[in-house]
């Protein structure tokens, strides 16, 4: 199946257009369970949410590009901004909710979310920006079998 | 996009303000959401509860402005409650764990007396 590419201004007013069009391309495959597509909506958002904020920072004027490439198994998404980078590894570690100093903590949640939401995640830089990679198969058994046919391929390339 | 804030007392209950929210609670709404419970909160209006029955997304984002406003009214003595989540967005305090820190309740009369008790 093809890929869409769609392209938005750095702004929060076009968040809910990068959602609406990564579900409605999930959607095209009927297999794809709601709760999956309902997982894969957060956390484009997350993503496209750093994508604006890094762009903000820098006074950047430059587009952010959403890109889904969809099979019947899968939806990956790619979420590339020119925001002049982002470092995971600066992400703060989030008290546990017991922590009274968890109330302080109103930022850092977004990458959590993904992590937890998507089967697959990845951040890297890439070129002026940095590309958030998110992969989610159309249901968690159909993750888990990918998982496992990946691990029983691996000694046939050894 | 549609959003919107409908903010009242709560019927029997004038020390409590209600909020209702509908729409998407993402980057781009929930400054309008922070803005009224800041305003709120210095007006003295500090026991409040969140309905957020009309929400049907909602992200770290719409978390963060909960967040702070939970905080800010405990500050003040107050307390925040949430009532009436939708599936998919009580899923995103119970990833995150706030709804450790925030019990999501089913009706709004529960909501009320878990800030009316405190």
């Amino acid at each position: 199946m093809g890929e869409i590419r769609l392209e938005i201004p750095a702004r929060a007013e076009y968040l809910a257009l990068a959602r609406q069009v990564v579900a409605a391309a999930a959607a095209v495959e009927p297999r794809f369970r709601t709760e999956r597509i309902d997982a894969l909506r957060l956390a484009v958002s997350e993503a496209t949410t750093n994508a604006v904020e890094s762009h903000a920072d820098l006074g950047a004027d430059e587009r952010i590009v959403i890109r889904c490439d969809l099979d019947e198994e899968r939806i990956e998404v790619e979420v590339l901004d020119q925001g002049g980078g982002f470092d995971p590894g600066g992400v703060p570690v989030v008290p546990s909710p017991t922590d009274p100093s968890r109330l302080d903590y109103e930022h850092g949640l977004g990458i959590p979310i993904i992590r937890e939401l998507t089967d697959e995640s990845e951040i890297r830089p890439s070129g002026a920006g940095t590309a958030v990679r998110l992969v989610v198969y159309r249901s968690a058994a159909a993750a888990a079998r990918r998982g496992s046919e990946a691990v029983r391929a691996e000694p046939e390339e050894r | 996009m549609h959003f919107a804030l409908d903010v009242s007392a709560a019927p029997g209950a004038d020390a409590v303000t209600i909020v209702a929210v509908t729409g998407e609670l993402d980057m781009a709404s929930a400054p309008r959401l922070r803005q009224e419970l800041v305003s709120l909160a210095s007006a003295g209006r500090t026991t409040i509860v969140i309905d957020l029955a009309g929400v049907d997304f909602l992200d770290s984002t719409g978390l963060g402005v909960v967040l702070g406003a939970l905080k800010r009214v405990r500050a003040a003595g107050g307390d925040l409650a949430l009532a009436r989540t939708e599936p998919q967005v009580a899923k995103v305090f119970e990833i995150t764990r706030l709804s450790d820190i925030m019990p999501l309740h089913d009706t709004i009369e529960a909501a009320i007396a878990a800030v009316v008790s405190d």
